[in-house]
């Protein structure tokens, strides 16, 4: 029988048109049944040369680029290149502008990991969760689009500050919608997180230890969720996050294997905890003044280059950039944690099932426009 | 009709010198697919509002609501729709297999109303084997769902289909071994007859007859969810893995039929573990009219149909799906061994109490009670405690 039945591996072709792949992303799986053997990712998809763009529209111009680098959260790619200009050009940021960058950010943080969660739910099959995560997510919109006008890409930050202040009430709005979100987490947690199917999905799956995020360059919530205590805010302190008080969660393996899918999914839930009360103090601590410093509006940085790093909702994102002495950039380069996450799936995709492959790319949280800019 | 089809005869309508009795039967098998048809495809339309409704309400959605009263319509625009739409075939597809496919579907799910016992008199056909033709007509599914599978000449189908006909032949052992344990209180394989053998009282509910029917009853819904893909075992259709499993490739009225049959097979599902372990229609003697105590007992079968229709809808909507291997292990590993251990419990049972027990039965509805109230208390413990609407948008 052995030699008359003929097996071969199945090469199935995931995306660039399947729902679950997070943007237009491509996986080719090479399968044994509901088994991979591996799972290749092809990325490219998204390409559309931004860090070329930068090098000809101008330090100014380039703002509203980068809301399209990360569209999930925005507000880090705004603060990302405003950050690496300032440095480049040694402009002063005024200490509320500081702050309006903080909560602009902090706000964007929990609208993307809302998404993210929802979506891992959406992703092993329960539509409620990301239905109701979106329905909270929709109220962060919301009073960020009274902030800046947007939604989706915000173009708020300014070369030396914000281009607005806060309205007036919108702090009270923003209490009450803090207020409002840490039941409903909780509720999230006992309707979703801790389900038994959902832990049972999660938990011992993709196992990433410390050793090997370290060395795949992972970053930010994928990194802490292996235990490793890395946080730009707290670590290469930037903006005001030396005067809010704020933990790092780092991953426990509390359901199964430190490193888990399921330790980087709950990662984004004790992230929302913490982005919760880092903006509860920096709504309560803002200091009165102007939000936007004053920088020339044919803006030429001395030549030279710089980095910098912002902790985003997807991690550790670098902005490198070399100027030299004209009103364009010479090279921009942004680093973000979506691209080395995509680097790791194909190690860890061997011996998973096509389920589990899911629940990978979604617990690895990786946004198609980020890894290909 | 026996005039109109003896004059039809007389005129040679069906050749020569046909058999009279043949006609007849024909005649018979058309008008009763008809009935069974106009019967079946309403409840699994209807089915289809109430659970767009009930999962928007759950979703903090608002559903369908355009199309008649509370959008109660909008299955007929559906459908409607669907009926319109390019009926695409692939062009690499077996196109016999493809095409044939989901009538086998529709086929598994329309036959079984046959026997559905609505009330004491409305029921189409009392089979003396009534219940294993109610289990065994819907395992044509499979036949189905794996043939359109394979004739999409889709790998994702491939996959759906493989992974239905996995899911739908291990859960029908689990099924199967739990209604034996009430074949062997009655002694009958007839619909009505298992539910004469019933009272209208919860405690004369084969449900709380003894320990074992209670565990059987909760094995035969959850395998019955399996059975019919549904939350949280609708691998065969996941979509976030296998775009729309093996329904990817069809549209039009052949998809629609797939996923009537899905709503349907939830009805029918519900209407075997209500006959089985829920009284079906039995209802206190209060009328003297025919008419008006069958009306009772519909509306009774109906109300016990169409709340464990509700329950299933809402595991839909709470509920993440299983992965594959954990689904078998449920089967294997957990559902089998305990069905057997019901069958030979129960067994026991007859032999011990052969009229049944009522200590235990008034035991088993206590705890049955206990339980429900646990649930609810919990429900209530873990649901929305935020209380609090907020509307921020600035134009709002």
């Amino acid at each position: 029988m052995s030699e008359a039945f003929h097996t071969e591996e199945m090469t199935l072709n995931m995306g660039p048109q399947h729902p679950s792949t997070h943007g237009v992303l491509r996986f080719v799986i090479k399968a044994d049944g509901e088994v991979m053997r591996e799972a290749i990712p092809d990325v490219g998809y998204l390409h559309r040369s931004i860090e070329k763009i930068a090098e000809k529209v101008g330090y100014h111009g380039f703002m509203p680029y980068t809301d399209r680098v990360d569209y999930v959260c925005a507000m880090f790619t705004n603060q990302g290149w405003a950050m690496a200009c300032e440095k480049l050009g040694n402009v002063e940021v005024p200490r509320r502008g500081e702050y309006c960058r903080v909560i602009a950010t902090e706000f964007n943080r929990l609208a993307s990991h809302l998404l993210t969660v929802g979506l891992m739910g959406m992703d092993i099959g329960a539509m409620t969760p990301f239905l109701h995560a979106l329905r909270e997510r929709e109220m962060i919109n919301d009073l960020i689009e009274e902030l800046c006008g947007a939604r989706l890409t915000f173009n708020y930050m300014r070369i030396g500050g914000v281009a607005w202040d806060l309205p007036p009430g919108w702090r009270e709005k923003a209490i009450a919608y803090l207020d409002h979100l840490a039941p409903i987490l909780d509720e999230f947690n006992s309707l979703f997180s801790y389900n038994k199917i959902c832990i049972e999905r999660l938990a011992n799956v993709a196992v990433i230890d410390a050793a090997d995020a370290i060395n795949y360059n992972l970053v930010g919530p994928n990194l802490r969720a292996s235990g490793v205590n890395w946080d730009v805010r707290k670590d290469m302190p930037y903006s005001v996050y030396p005067e809010l008080e704020f933990d790092v969660p780092l991953g426990s393996g509390e359901w199964g294997t430190t490193g888990d899918a399921m330790d980087r999914y709950m990662m984004r839930i004790r992230e929302m905890v913490q982005s919760s009360r880092i903006l509860r103090q920096a709504l309560k601590q803002m200091p009165e003044g102007a939000v936007l410093g004053k920088v020339v509006r044919n803006f030429k940085p001395p030549a030279g280059e710089c980095q910098i790093r912002v902790e985003s909702a997807r991690g550790d994102q670098g902005w490198y950039v070399v100027s030299d002495g004209t009103g364009f950039p010479w090279r921009v380069h942004v680093r973000t944690g979506s691209f080395a996450a995509m680097g790791m799936i194909q190690k860890l995709s061997r011996g998973l099932m096509i389920a589990d492959l899911v629940v990978l790319i979604a617990s690895l949280d990786v946004i198609a426009p980020e890894i290909d800019r | 009709m026996q005039r109109w089809l003896d004059s039809l005869i007389a005129q040679g309508a069906f050749g020569a010198n046909p058999s009279r009795n043949l006609v007849y039967t024909i005649a018979i098998a058309i008008a009763c697919a008809i009935v069974l048809f106009l019967i079946a495809v309403p409840f699994a339309s209807v089915v289809t509002w109430v659970e767009r409704r009930v999962w928007a309400r759950i979703q903090s959605r608002i559903g369908p609501n355009r199309v008649g009263p509370n959008g109660f319509l909008q299955w007929l625009a559906d459908g409607i729709k669907h009926v319109c739409k390019e009926d695409v075939i692939p062009s690499e597809a077996d196109a016999r297999l493809f095409k044939l496919a989901p009538y086998l579907v529709v086929l598994a799910f329309i036959l079984p109303w046959a026997v559905m016992p609505f009330s004491s008199s409305l029921i189409l056909a009392d089979l003396n084997i009534g219940i294993l033709y109610i289990t065994a007509v819907p395992a044509l599914t499979v036949v189905g769902v794996l043939m359109a599978g394979w004739a999409s000449n889709n790998k994702w189908s491939l996959i759906g289909g493989i992974r239905s006909a996995a899911q739908i032949i291990s859960y029908e052992i689990p099924a199967g071994l739990s209604i034996f344990p009430i074949v062997l209180m009655t002694g009958t394989l007839s619909m009505q007859g298992i539910i004469r053998a019933q009272g209208w009282s919860p405690e004369r509910w084969f449900l709380f007859a003894n320990p074992f029917c209670f565990v059987a009853a909760i094995i035969l819904f959850i395998s019955s969810l399996a059975e019919n893909n549904r939350t949280p075992f609708d691998l065969p259709e996941a979509e976030s893995e296998l775009v729309a499993g093996f329904a990817t490739e069809y549209s039009s009225m052949r998809y629609l039929f797939f996923f009537m049959a899905e709503w349907g097979n939830m009805f029918i599902a519900a209407a075997i573990v209500t006959t089985l372990f829920l009284g079906g229609w039995r209802f206190p003697a209060v009328s003297g009219s025919a008419v008006v105590m069958n009306a009772l007992q519909f509306a009774t079968f109906m109300i016990k149909c169409l709340f464990l229709v509700f329950v299933s809808m809402w595991i839909r909507g709470t509920l993440p799906r299983v992965r594959i291997d954990q689904m078998m292990s449920l089967c294997w590993k957990y559902f089998v061994p305990i069905s057997f251990i019901d069958l030979i419990g129960t067994a026991g049972w007859v032999a011990i109490f052969p009229e049944g027990n009522v200590i235990a039965q008034w035991t088993m509805l206590a705890i049955g009670m206990a339980l429900l109230v646990l649930f609810v208390a919990r429900v209530v413990t873990f649901t929305r405690r935020a209380g609090m609407e907020l509307y921020l948008h600035p134009t709002i």
